[in-house]
């Protein structure tokens, strides 16, 4: 059954009162992150139509694949082909994770315009994660940036675990500024900032924002929510009232938390959408393609969606 | 209350609405004694509200059937309110026979729901109500008034912010001492809610004025804050999210209480509520309804064995 959207939910006119963004850019990770955390290694030609599909929402950043050791993440084996085999549409952005120097060039070699490199404001983390230092995990996306201003591609930044981390626990809004500031400072365009485990609420967003933004300007800013203790969308919008205007999320609330079987992790597109549509900020992305493609994806790996608009809309 | 420095305010009371708003739209019937026992240990997690039940006929809502059992089963704590729904005249007697010491009824900011929620046009349920309201009086019992469709109906669509202003003050002239504002099929958003909070506002002062948001298209948390964020101190919710929405298959309904006591600790926000005992709660009643929780808090604590 096509899901519908209900009738009654479109704002009229302007955003509330200029106190929110008029315009919000929607990167959307479901394809990357998402699958990424999903427990089935998904078929190559399945990515690359959920790919497609998402390229005719009206989403203008599609991150598409992981140019890491297929020994690591499995799922992002075939980056090569997925890079390759997607329909790359003119105004569109397809990012690739590029751990190091070798990702990179890998990633151009397929094709690749902009690239992502993916730092974490805990050392714990960043030694469980990519079995180094933050400091030496610097100094490989110093390389990666090198080369990327040679061929002039953008890097969009990652800092991990802004709200807390699963091995430390709380973190200091000082070490995720330090942090942010370093990537940016090397080149990044843009810092996303990520509740890797879900655990922040608007409190420790709020002051979070508040101590990175003395040292990124907040244009150069993105939130990237997880969901797993039900806070994604009240963390974002006081992201939004602090002036961040580009949000993570991922297609059908895709990719688990792997910090806590059974939770979920990414916040859900739709989701998003839906709240942003209320608040009359412009996405440019169509709530009811965006539904379709995340019923397909859902089809296609057996499982429900995590989106609430999804189920709300579902009447069987 | 003093505002803090973030501009929030310093305490929000919980009125936990699980044994009745949730409870009543389970599909299965639960027996008296598990109602009892829910209602008791949400009695000791510091909880200021417990909406017990409702005074209604059990052909309308057979859940609620043991009304008269329910609430002369349970303990009473003190400092807790016991609120019960009482429809009409008739139900009010039961429910002060049966010892409830205070009651809710509930109107509606649409004529289509109000007709085929309760079968009749709102004028005709406010004129029952202010029944109800006058026989309080003279009892000194606190009335609280709902106001259901506040952010949209299922069968109108839109609902005017006027609507629910006029609805609402209503209730409030009458004699009701807090307007809970339902979004009852959760629909709405930031947006709509800051729409709909500056109408009712103008009518109805700050303190009297509770919401009641549905989580059924996921914006509860974010509707919740919004009305924080604009002074609203009373915030409905329902242990581990009991409750589906009758007009959407499948999709969620109340929000829950654990979701709302992790965001309001984390804000700094004093409820009085200890989550890790509601959590408890909740574990409880969804193994006894064989089903999982709804609420977000409690499936990333219970896998990791840890609340953060």
């Amino acid at each position: 059954a096509r899901l519908t959207l209900p009738p009654c939910q479109v704002s009229s006119a302007a955003a509330a009162t200029g106190a929110y963004p008029k315009r919000v850019k929607v990167v959307e990770v479901g394809p990357r992150d998402g699958l990424q955390n999903e427990k089935n290694v998904v078929p190559t030609p399945v990515k690359i139509n959920l790919i497609n599909m998402l390229s005719e929402t009206g989403l203008q950043v599609i991150e598409a694949t992981s140019f890491v050791s297929p020994k690591w993440v499995p799922q992002m084996a075939d980056h090569t082909e997925v890079m390759q085999g997607i329909n790359k549409l003119p105004g569109i952005s397809y990012p690739v994770l590029t751990p190091n120097l070798r990702g990179f060039q890998a990633a151009v070699a397929a094709g690749a315009k902009e690239v992502s490199v993916f730092g974490a404001a805990s050392e714990l983390f960043t030694q469980k994660n990519i079995n180094c230092s933050i400091e030496e995990s610097l100094e490989r996306f110093e390389e990666v940036m090198r080369a990327a201003r040679e061929a002039s591609i953008p890097v969009r930044g990652y800092v991990s675990c802004v709200l807390g981390c699963p091995y430390e626990g709380k973190i200091s809004a000082a070490k995720v500024a330090e942090v942010s500031k370093k990537l940016y400072s090397m080149g990044c365009y843009e810092i996303s900032l990520g509740d890797t485990i879900g655990v922040g609420t608007p409190g420790s967003m709020r002051d979070m924002l508040a101590v990175v933004m003395r040292e990124v300007p907040v244009g150069a800013l993105a939130v990237h929510c997880h969901d797993t203790y039900g806070q994604a969308l009240a963390n974002i919008l006081v992201a939004l009232q602090m002036g961040v205007s580009v949000v993570d999320a991922s297609v059908a609330g895709l990719g688990g938390c792997p910090y806590a079987q059974g939770a979920s992790g990414n916040v859900a597109t739709e989701d998003l959408v839906y709240m942003l549509n209320g608040l009359g900020i412009h996405t440019g992305v169509d709530l009811q393609k965006l539904m379709d493609t995340g019923t397909f994806i859902c089809n296609a790996l057996n499982r429900k969606s995590n989106s609430k608009v999804s189920q709300a809309s579902c009447r069987l | 209350q003093e505002p803090q420095a973030s501009g929030l305010p310093e305490y929000v009371k919980i009125v936990e609405v699980g044994p009745r708003d949730g409870l009543q739209n389970e599909k299965v019937i639960v027996p008296t004694d598990i109602k009892i026992e829910l209602i008791n240990q949400l009695s000791k997690t510091g909880l200021p509200a417990i909406e017990v039940t409702s005074f209604v006929s059990s052909r309308w809502v057979p859940q609620m059937a043991d009304h008269k059992e329910v609430m002369r089963g349970i303990e009473r704590h003190p400092g807790v309110q016991y609120p019960v729904l009482t429809p009409n005249l008739q139900g009010f007697h039961s429910a002060i026979a049966a010892g409830a010491t205070e009651v809710s009824v509930f109107g509606a900011a649409s004529e289509s729901f109000s007709k085929m929620n309760i079968n009749c046009s709102i004028e005709e349920s406010m004129e029952r109500f202010e029944e109800v309201t006058k026989s309080a009086r003279n009892m000194n019992i606190p009335v609280r008034g709902y106001v259901s469709c506040a952010l949209g109906c299922p069968y109108e669509g839109n609902v005017v912010p006027d609507k629910v202003a006029e609805v609402s003050k209503r209730l409030y002239s009458m004699g009701c001492y807090e307007i809970s504002l339902g979004d009852t099929i959760g629909v709405g958003t930031p947006g709509s809610m800051k729409k709909m909070l500056e109408a009712v506002m103008k009518e109805i002062p700050l303190s009297a004025l509770a919401v009641h948001c549905h989580d059924t298209y996921g914006q509860a948390l974010a509707n919740i804050l919004t009305a924080i964020q604009m002074g609203v101190t009373v915030v409905d919710s329902s242990v581990s999210g009991l409750g589906g929405c009758p007009y959407a298959k499948g999709a969620t309904g109340n929000v829950a209480t654990e979701d709302v006591i992790y965001m309001l600790n984390g804000l700094g926000i004093n409820t009085g509520v200890n989550l890790c005992a509601v959590m408890e709660v909740g574990n409880f009643i969804c193994t006894a309804l064989n089903k999982k929780t709804n609420s977000k808090v409690a499936q990333a604590s219970f896998s990791t064995g840890t609340t953060n």
